[in-house]
């Protein structure tokens, strides 16, 4: 077998990534620190904690909770989110009647520096193709089971428009701080397939 | 360009490999490799300007569709970015296949060179009754098929515009700048009564739709 005959020894993904790194390297067009910095973003600075902030300083703050439907862009700037995906974000409010979800059909475009990148199976085929045709029956199998009289409505991410939905506060949370509501808001509720509940 | 990266409604797929508030989603990037896809991509945009993230859009679309089908995610954004950086001429074909030992294979070529924004019309309103065009285009459009043709009531349209992805994601710096519309559909209209009910909202640039004439909604 020649080690030149892709079907004789395909290459592996991170092999031609690492690839196009060392060409790139070699033409000294890879700046000191960039991937660094950037994989810090990524990687460490954008998570769903910074939407988790958000959504319970809007539970417990109406005139910023006013701002966030009003103005999510200006709501998520406040705490420093802000930056690449994140440039108009529009929250979205669940009412007892009506539960958002977004999705990307056409990609993985996310709200990043406020729900963080886009986990595996956001970005998977299953749910791309299939939230937009049969939203409850996919929430159900994600095990988030909604009563006949909430209807579903989801988001395609298919432009400029970042999104993150704000859900309701759940009962019997009244007693709760800020920050402890904060730890009732994960990646999934964010996206909307999950809803807030106490531990 | 319809292909296979338009799943929307796609059929034939099992369950979502989740379940709801694992935390599966840490860490961010699960090999050692895929914070490149983003990093790489972006010393294109960002640093070498030499292309835009809707032509890096263009250019996962372009893999050909038997490997896009075998791909992971952050492989495809590889791709696109190889591709690009040849085809703009800051890398060659050559350099890549030396650095992997064998063939790197990228993108299949553009199909079409892209198409201006409709300009010249009123903005829409919220509460307006429109319909997506029924408009087939071979090169880059962020328009999911699954809405082509169809009516939607207009909800919100965005407070910023951006150059119109038919235009910038084949590289014309001349791309008009345009709002998004988020038009809301029931999903009934899009797929028929055999199905689970609901709304879909889809941002749509101002290109793609046309203004009904019938009343607006009231908000």
């Amino acid at each position: 077998m020649s080690k030149t005959d892709p079907s004789a020894n395909p290459s592996t993904p991170g092999e031609r990534a690492w690839a196009l790194f060392e060409v790139l390297k070699r033409k000294e067009l890879i700046p000191t620190g960039y991937i660094e910095q950037l994989t810090q973003l990524m990687a460490h600075d954008w998570t769903p904690e910074n939407g988790a902030r958000v959504v319970a300083k809007a539970w417990v703050d109406p005139a910023y909770r006013a701002l966030l439907l009003e103005d999510a862009t200006a709501a998520c700037a406040q705490f420093g989110y802000t930056g690449p995906q994140g440039e108009y974000i529009v929250a979205l409010e669940d009412t007892p009647t009506l539960k958002n979800v977004i999705v990307c059909s056409l990609c993985s475009c996310t709200n990043w520096p406020v729900l963080g990148l886009p986990p595996e199976w956001y970005k998977g085929f299953e749910f791309r193709a299939r939230l937009v045709r049969e939203g409850r029956t996919v929430l159900r199998e994600l095990g988030t089971e909604l009563p006949a009289n909430v209807q579903v409505k989801v988001w395609d991410t298919t432009a400029e428009s970042r999104y993150l939905v704000l859900p309701l506060r759940p009962a019997g949370t009244e007693h709760l701080s800020e920050e402890q509501l904060r730890q009732l808001v994960s990646k999934d509720v964010l996206i909307g397939v999950a809803l807030p509940q106490l531990a | 360009m319809d292909g296979f990266h338009d799943l929307g409604g796609f059929q034939g797929f099992g369950k979502v490999p989740h379940a709801v508030n694992s935390l599966d989603y840490k860490k961010v990037f699960k090999q050692d490799w895929e914070h490149l896809a983003y990093s790489l991509m972006f010393i294109g945009v960002d640093q070498l300007k030499k292309f835009s993230v809707d032509e890096v859009r263009h250019a996962v679309e372009r893999i050909d569709v038997r490997q896009h089908v075998g791909t992971q995610y952050y492989e495809r954004y590889v791709i696109a970015t190889a591709t690009l950086l040849v085809e703009t001429g800051v890398i060659t074909q050559a350099e890549l296949d030396e650095a992997l030992g064998q063939p790197f294979k990228l993108a299949n070529p553009a199909h079409a060179k892209g198409r201006p924004a409709l300009t010249g019309r009123a903005p829409f309103e919220v509460g307006d009754r429109v319909r997506v065009r029924d408009e087939y285009v071979a090169g880059h459009i962020r328009l999911p098929a699954y809405v082509r043709g169809k009516q939607g009531i207009v909800r919100h349209r965005t407070r910023v515009q951006w150059p119109f992805p038919d235009a910038i994601g084949h590289g014309d710096q001349s791309a008009a700048l345009q709002p998004t519309y988020h038009v809301e559909f029931r999903v009934k209209d899009l797929w028929g009564d055999a199905t689970d009910d609901g709304l879909v909202v889809v941002d749509l640039f101002e290109s793609y739709l046309d203004k009904l004439d019938s009343p607006a909604v009231q908000p």
